[in-house]
């Protein structure tokens, strides 16, 4: 796991210590991804570097590293979990290698496929190839984007890192918010990829690569959800889904526990960390060691479900426990890391738990996430299948009681709905055919948000504008897609990407340098589990019904049987209490909100007020003041007052300098 | 009661649900789940709000769309309300 950066000067001579100079200060924004040791390549017109977290062959796998000639270099942050497999594969294939690494299988496969490399790679991960032959870069991303790559073009160069703030360091370029990417946000919650919330930043998509060269920028998708069209399931039987997902989840741990440290596994509490941690303790692992968030507020916490499943496992198990102040200390920390708005907090707690990790020298946990996208799990699935059920016969009176199932709230003290909430699920009811049907009354939400903002800031953007722009990022054959899969596809092309593996996964956990893997995203499970009639996957109301029934021995039935719980943190309680600390609430203040701009002081005072008097605060208000405070706090941080770290220990660097004269390569 | 009734309520809408944001126009016949501009926990506040405002009681029952989902059937149902209580 690491961090890493380079620079592609187009057209230009560049003046070969500036490249190096500009790329150590942006490698020393990455510092914390790889504390370990870092290395640099360097070329006449251009340079690429690394941080590294040392994780295989501590001691033979320093980077850059090339192919037999010299003449391939590579960079990446990650892991190539089938390097073993493809080790041998290659060797057979004539190729030489020189350390243990799973870097060097990069480089010897991209030599062997060419650009097809990627479809190789099992792995998470963000990859920049120097081909000095052709004078060309290679960027790839992993397919569902779980480590992250930005890019951007500045005065005649392109610029790629691990992380924006890298970019930003780069000739000092001032950052500026991108207010379309606001208005996405209010809307889908995440930004839609290539756009960030800063404005001429990119993010490279997940699934595809890139290619950057004096004939310019070509991107490329390699890989992309696929589920079947027309109705059309090759897997039906409940015995044979059973069978091969107790065949694919086993591998795709095995696999994931390749590493010479130590690796640990967060307990959630609910099924799918439990699956994954029951696995490895079971199978691999007699030794493993657990992690648990806990909260004060009994609300959110979910300890008696974790401390039982550690006990029924046996592991060490660690806990730490939060409270609301713990989270307003943390959270400008988690927006620095996230690097984007957040309209929740729970990113600050995650931050904290990866700290307990680190704490205890471990480098590398499993998570459960994934699990709820590729099997099926959340509400949204089945408030989608509900609500279809009900468009049928639309004047029903019981048909809307099911969703009461999901969100109990809605029934009156008589038992029916409460004509408000049957309002508001009415909506659209009868719009089955919409493309977006599933998720069409959550970003019509996103209204309410642009209330507090600055006329200056707001930019007249219909639903409809955005959803154009989300075309952009739908597969070709989704209109033949089942309901339930279309619904699957936005989960994880929007919110997985967008915010659970960036704002709740890599940056949470790279900010304390702890290294995260997701067995359920393995791209072979995912895969197979497309291929799964949905009633194996929304059984009834049951979601992840098939891992439900794949691992019964491994699991207390309390936890294979639980309902979903969505992970939470307290918000109000966080930003307006008298322990809230200085900072946020300076930033609340008038005088710092007219001076960046975005938002109306007297909308945002209202707000305030409003959550102030009121005990249940309500969701939206919530996320309101969540967007608000994090978007002052991205400002400050970023913009105003933007204060990277410039310097960096090059004594632990590998610094490769390219001489093409004398056609070898010292290494320093 | 009397024409006051919508503004009161109008002037808590626009200051507790639109946070002073008056560019968003709407109607006395509008409504106003479906135009974004109560959410169901905003009904509820609204509901306190006419309680402590008008000195009234308002049941579950009565918490329906078609006294309460836009100003005039709000207008309507607090008029009914008042009636029932001073005869009471």
């Amino acid at each position: 796991m690491c961090g890493i950066a380079g620079i592609y000067p187009f057209h230009t001579s560049a003046d070969s210590h500036h490249l190096k100079t500009t790329l150590e200060h942006m490698l020393a924004t990455l510092y914390h991804r790889g504390p370990d040791e870092g290395g640099m390549l360097l070329d006449k017109n251009f340079a690429m570097g690394m941080t590294r977290l040392s994780i295989i062959d501590l001691s033979g796998g320093q980077q850059p590293i090339s192919n037999e000639q010299g003449d391939m270099w590579v960079v990446f942050n990650g892991e190539i979990f089938n390097f073993v497999e493809l080790r041998t594969l290659l060797q057979k294939a004539g190729h030489r290698f020189s350390t243990h690494t799973d870097t060097e299988v990069i480089i010897h496969a991209y030599e062997e496929f060419g650009l097809n490399f990627v479809d190789h790679l099992n792995g998470q991960f963000a990859i920049a190839i120097w081909d000095s032959r052709a004078r060309q870069l290679i960027l790839a991303r992993d397919r569902v984007g779980i480590r992250p790559l930005f890019y951007t073009e500045h005065n005649g160069s392109m610029y790629f890192a691990s992380e924006m703030k890298a970019l930003a360091t780069a000739n000092r370029f001032p950052l500026e918010i991108d207010f379309r990417g606001l208005s996405q946000i209010f809307t889908f919650w995440v930004n839609l990829p290539p756009r960030t919330i800063f404005r001429d930043i990119h993010e490279l998509p997940p699934g595809h690569l890139m290619t950057v060269s004096d004939k310019g920028i070509a991107q490329y998708p390699y890989w992309n959800y696929r589920f079947p069209t027309d109705g059309i399931f090759p897997i039906r039987s409940r015995k044979h889904a059973r069978t091969i997902l107790r065949e694919q989840l086993l591998e795709a741990t095995r696999l994931r526990l390749r590493a010479d440290v130590p690796v640990g596994a967060y307990l959630s509490g609910g099924l799918d960390s439990s699956l994954i941690s029951a696995i490895v303790k079971q199978y691999f692992n007699d030794k493993l060691e657990t992690f648990s968030l806990a909260f004060h507020n009994p609300h959110y916490d979910e300890r008696p479900y974790q401390e039982q499943m550690a006990k029924h496992l046996g592991t060490r198990h660690h806990v730490v426990e939060i409270n609301e102040n713990d989270i307003a200390e943390l959270f400008p920390m988690a927006v620095w890391h996230a690097e984007k708005p957040l309209l929740r907090t729970a990113p600050a707690p995650l931050f904290a738990l990866s700290r307990l990790v680190r704490e205890h020298h471990i480098k590398v946990v499993l998570t459960g996430e994934g699990a709820d996208e590729i099997f099926a799990g959340y509400n949204i699935f089945k408030e989608d299948k509900i609500r279809r059920f009900w468009a049928k016969a639309p004047e029903s009176e019981w048909r809307p009681m099911v969703l009461a199932k999901l969100y109990p709230y809605i029934l009156q003290e008589k038992g029916s709905v409460s004509p408000f909430w049957k309002q508001f699920f009415r909506r659209h009811l009868t719009e089955t055919d919409h493309p977006f049907y599933s998720h069409l009354l959550r970003w019509e939400n996103g209204m309410h948000f642009s209330r507090f903002l600055a006329p200056d800031a707001r930019i007249a953007l219909t639903l409809e504008d955005h959803i154009e722009e989300l075309w952009n990022l739908i597969p070709y054959e989704y209109s033949r897609w089942h309901p339930l899969n279309k619904a699957q596809f936005l989960e994880a092309a929007l919110f997985m990407n967008g915010y659970l593996l960036s704002s709740q996964g890599d940056r949470m956990m790279m900010g304390n340098s702890v290294e995260g893997r997701f067995p359920y995203l393995d791209h072979r499970l995912i895969d197979f589990a497309a291929q799964l009639h949905p009633d194996l996957k929304l059984h009834g109301l049951t979601g992840k019904f098939i891992l439900r029934q794949a691992f019964p021995e491994l699991l207390p039935p309390e936890i294979l049987n639980r309902p979903k719980q969505p992970y939470r943190a307290p918000i109000a309680s966080v930003f307006l209490s008298q322990h809230t600390p200085e900072i946020i609430r300076e930033l609340l203040q008038e005088d710092a909100l007219k001076r960046f701009g975005y938002f109306n002081p007297a909308a945002v005072a209202r707000l305030t007020q409003k959550l102030l008097q009121n005990p249940v605060p309500s969701a939206r208000d919530e996320m309101a003041i969540t967007f608000i405070v994090s978007l002052q706090i991205l400002h400050w941080q970023f913009i105003e007052h933007f204060q990277p770290a410039m310097t960096i220990d090059m004594n632990k660097f590998k610094i490769v300098q390219m001489n093409h004269k004398e056609e070898t390569n010292a290494v320093f | 009661m009397n024409q006051d009734v919508k503004t009161t309520i109008r002037e808590f809408i626009v200051e507790n649900f639109l946070f002073g944001d008056t560019s968003v126009v709407f109607d006395d016949d509008d409504s106003l789940m479906e135009n974004g501009i109560l959410d169901s926990t905003g009904i509820l506040e609204l509901v306190a709000f006419l309680e402590k405002e008008y000195g009234i009681r308002i049941a579950n029952e009565e918490i329906l769309p078609e006294n309460m989902d836009t100003l005039n059937n709000l207008h309507r149902f607090l008029e009914k309300k008042m009636k029932l209580e001073q005869a009471s």
